[in-house]
């Protein structure tokens, strides 16, 4: 099938996670964090969305 | 509860991506072959993790959940016996069949094994099941946004589950209609990919707040973290269910009937591009399938174990857990951050019989991804959840629009029509079967027990089967007529046994006993498992019996059809590692690993 599938999974995991990663950097040290105790998961979750997808996007362009 | 445009943003993308892989798709849809079959294209990675994201719907997430919630990890029966061998005998024994005889699905299997009766009985009860799951998943979908309050302050109140059905139907629809199978499918792996990202994150935190498993273990009564610890007799484990009806009703009857001949999942195998790929796809979807109780059943673990309450959430259920009666969540049954289930009319939590609150255990998971979420992952966690309805939804429209088009329509309505015929007839099937949807999720809420009444209708129709599909592919003497006569008396086999035994502390009617109560089980679970038990083996002896009295097909028609008679596929062509056998013995080892690590 003409669309290799890593392509659009890699891109919305490059969006989503860079949305996250990028709202997570304005957000260092807010105190809406202690729900997640303190941790600031938009970025650390994001960063690993953006990895994820890299990987992804880049594996599907090759072929 | 209050979105922010950051949330919202992210669910925005998650939509875009979903109907823009329909678009795309659609300029690839050229024949019948590529709508309904996905061309037969599609490598085995993908369609592997299809297979288990089509399954993955509300019944899956929601229910484990709450499953998880209230019996705790011997949930992971359903997996871990359940589910796994189940896949990994499929892959191993039934798919070369399935693809090799290029049936175009499992009706269609039955018609070239079988004859027409046989085909039409399992097309018309399948096609049915489809559509009233389909219909439960959105009316799940729809009331779990009205319960969170996601679309509050945007459209009204009294309009939010209509505009909610309104909504998925739309989307789904539309992927379908444009990208038919292949757009599904790939719907489904993004589905996969954003649950596993939205619910990760959601279980290191939660299991970094109660202390890691240690300290779920010291929280909860032990018969919650144990998986086979008190099996041997019914009343010592939380199922209510002893080891025979385990192993032999779930583990056997119940999840190879439904694993092995349902088409909704054996669709997802028959897309793959070759024999060797389709028999891998439910191998390698049984890899992420083994580690899924950790993500749907261990939030439901966590969220009873988390006592520190950030807010006062439940002051009412605490209070009168310390007046010290017998609550059904006692110590034995804490409840954690669970809330109570409230009455959507008067506003007020409902009570039981006996005067004690009853809890909404369905939102174990929802209440979880509350509690430890801020703004931004919440966003993706409800994508995530918003992700697993559709995919139910979407599995079950395109395994519909299939049966019904090849099944129904092309064998008993018109069928010498052109192949671009039935492309649009599948493009009409699609919207056909959403409207029956919205019908049926409509069907579901304007009448109170109608759930029940499906379940058990579910349960009736699917226990029986697997014994057809099991003698039909090994034993070449088993007949049309000897097949036909024993779904239909392993059926009925099935409701007499539900209309004789009931479950402990319900009464007679729905749940069982409305001829004449001859046995009472321990519980509903007990009874189902052993209801499946009954139908499989009256199907099994039935079809045996009238086998051996009627004619058999000769032995050349059943080539490809049946074990004894079809030439094994040669296997020497693939390395080591893309055997099918290799694999499925590497599951089991870690499957083997896994009940003894969490017995």
């Amino acid at each position: 099938m003409g669309l290799d599938i890593r392509l659009p999974l890699g891109l919305i995991f490059l969006i989503i996670g860079g949305i996250m990663a990028v709202y997570g950097v304005f957000t260092r040290g807010s105190a809406m964090y202690a729900s997640s105790q303190g941790i600031n998961l938009n970025l650390i979750w994001g960063l690993v969305m953006l990895l994820f997808g890299l990987i992804m996007f880049i594996a599907g362009r090759k072929k | 509860m209050h979105l922010s445009p950051i949330d919202w943003l992210i669910m925005l993308v998650y939509f875009v991506f979903v109907l823009g892989i329909g678009f795309a798709l659609k300029r690839y849809m050229r024949t019948s072959t590529d709508f309904f079959l996905a061309g037969r294209s599609i490598p085995a990675w993908v369609c592997g993790l299809a297979f288990i994201s089509a399954n993955l719907g509300a019944q899956e997430v929601i229910g484990m959940g709450a499953s998880g919630a209230k019996y705790g990890i011997i949930t992971s029966h359903f997996y871990w016996i359940g589910a796994i061998p189940a896949m990994l005998f499929v892959g191993l024994f039934m798919m070369p069949f399935y693809y090799g005889s290029k049936a175009r699905s499992v009706p269609e299997y039955l018609r070239l094994r079988y004859d027409e009766k046989t085909r039409a009985v399992n097309a018309f009860s399948f096609a049915i099941m489809t559509v009233f799951s389909s219909g439960i998943s959105m009316y799940a979908m729809a009331l779990l946004i009205q319960t969170l309050g996601l679309l509050h302050g945007i459209v009204p109140d009294a309009w939010v589950f209509h505009v909610s059905i309104i909504l998925s139907a739309v989307i789904v629809l539309g992927y379908i209609f444009l990208g038919g199978l292949t757009s599904a499918i790939y719907n489904e792996v993004l589905q996969f990919f954003l649950i596993v990202a939205g619910f990760l994150p959601l279980v290191w935190i939660g299991l970094r707040n109660v202390g890691g498993w240690h300290g779920i273990q010291q929280k909860l009564p032990t018969t919650m973290t144990h998986s086979w610890r008190g099996m041997t007799h019914a009343s010592t484990n939380s199922l209510g269910v002893e080891v025979v009806g385990l192993v032999m009703g779930l583990g056997f009857v119940l999840s190879f009937g439904y694993w092995c001949t349902d088409f909704l999942v054996i669709q997802r195998a028959m897309a793959a591009e070759s024999q060797d790929s389709a028999r891998r796809v439910p191998i390698i979807a049984a890899v992420p399938k083994m580690f899924f109780p950790f993500l749907v059943i261990l939030p439901g673990l966590i969220a009873v174990s988390v006592t520190s309450h950030s807010s006062a959430m439940q002051p009412t259920s605490i209070t009168q857990q310390a007046s010290g009666h017998a609550l059904p969540l006692d110590e034995a049954h804490p409840h954690g951050i669970i809330p109570q289930k409230v009455d959507p009319i008067s506003g007020h939590p409902i009570l039981d019989t006996n005067g004690n609150p009853v809890y909404d255990y369905d939102l174990a998971i929802p209440v979880m991804l509350l509690h430890f979420f801020p703004t931004g992952i919440l966003g993706l966690g409800l994508t995530a959840l918003l992700a697993s309805f559709m995919s139910g939804m979407a599995g079950n429209v395109t395994a519909f629009n299939t049966v019904w088009t090849y099944d129904i329509y092309q064998s008993y309505i018109k069928k010498d029509a052109s192949d671009a015929h039935y492309l649009w007839m599948g493009r009409i099937a699609t919207i056909g079967g959403i409207l029956l949807s919205i019908a049926a999720a409509y069907a579901v809420t304007n009448f109170n027990n109608i759930m029940d009444a499906l379940q058990l209708i579910f349960s009736l129709v699917n226990a029986p089967l697997f014994a057809t599909f099991l003698l039909g592919m090994f034993w070449k003497r088993t007949t049309g007529h000897g097949a036909f006569t024993g779904l239909l008396t392993g059926t009925a086999a099935a409701l007499v046994h539900h209309g004789l035994t009931i479950p402990a502390d319900a009464v007679p009617g729905i749940h069982g006993g409305w001829i004449h109560v001859v046995h009472t089980y321990p519980s509903d679970m007990a009874q189902n498992f052993w209801t499946a038990i009954f139908a499989f083996g009256v199907n099994l002896l039935v079809t045996t019996v009238v086998s051996l009295f009627t004619k058999p097909r000769p032995e050349p028609e059943l080539v490809g059809l049946v074990y004894s008679l079809t030439p094994k596929a040669p296997e020497h062509h693939l390395t080591w590692y893309q055997k099918p056998l290799t694999l499925a013995l590497g599951v089991l080892a870690v499957l083997v690993a896994l009940n003894l690590v969490f017995a």
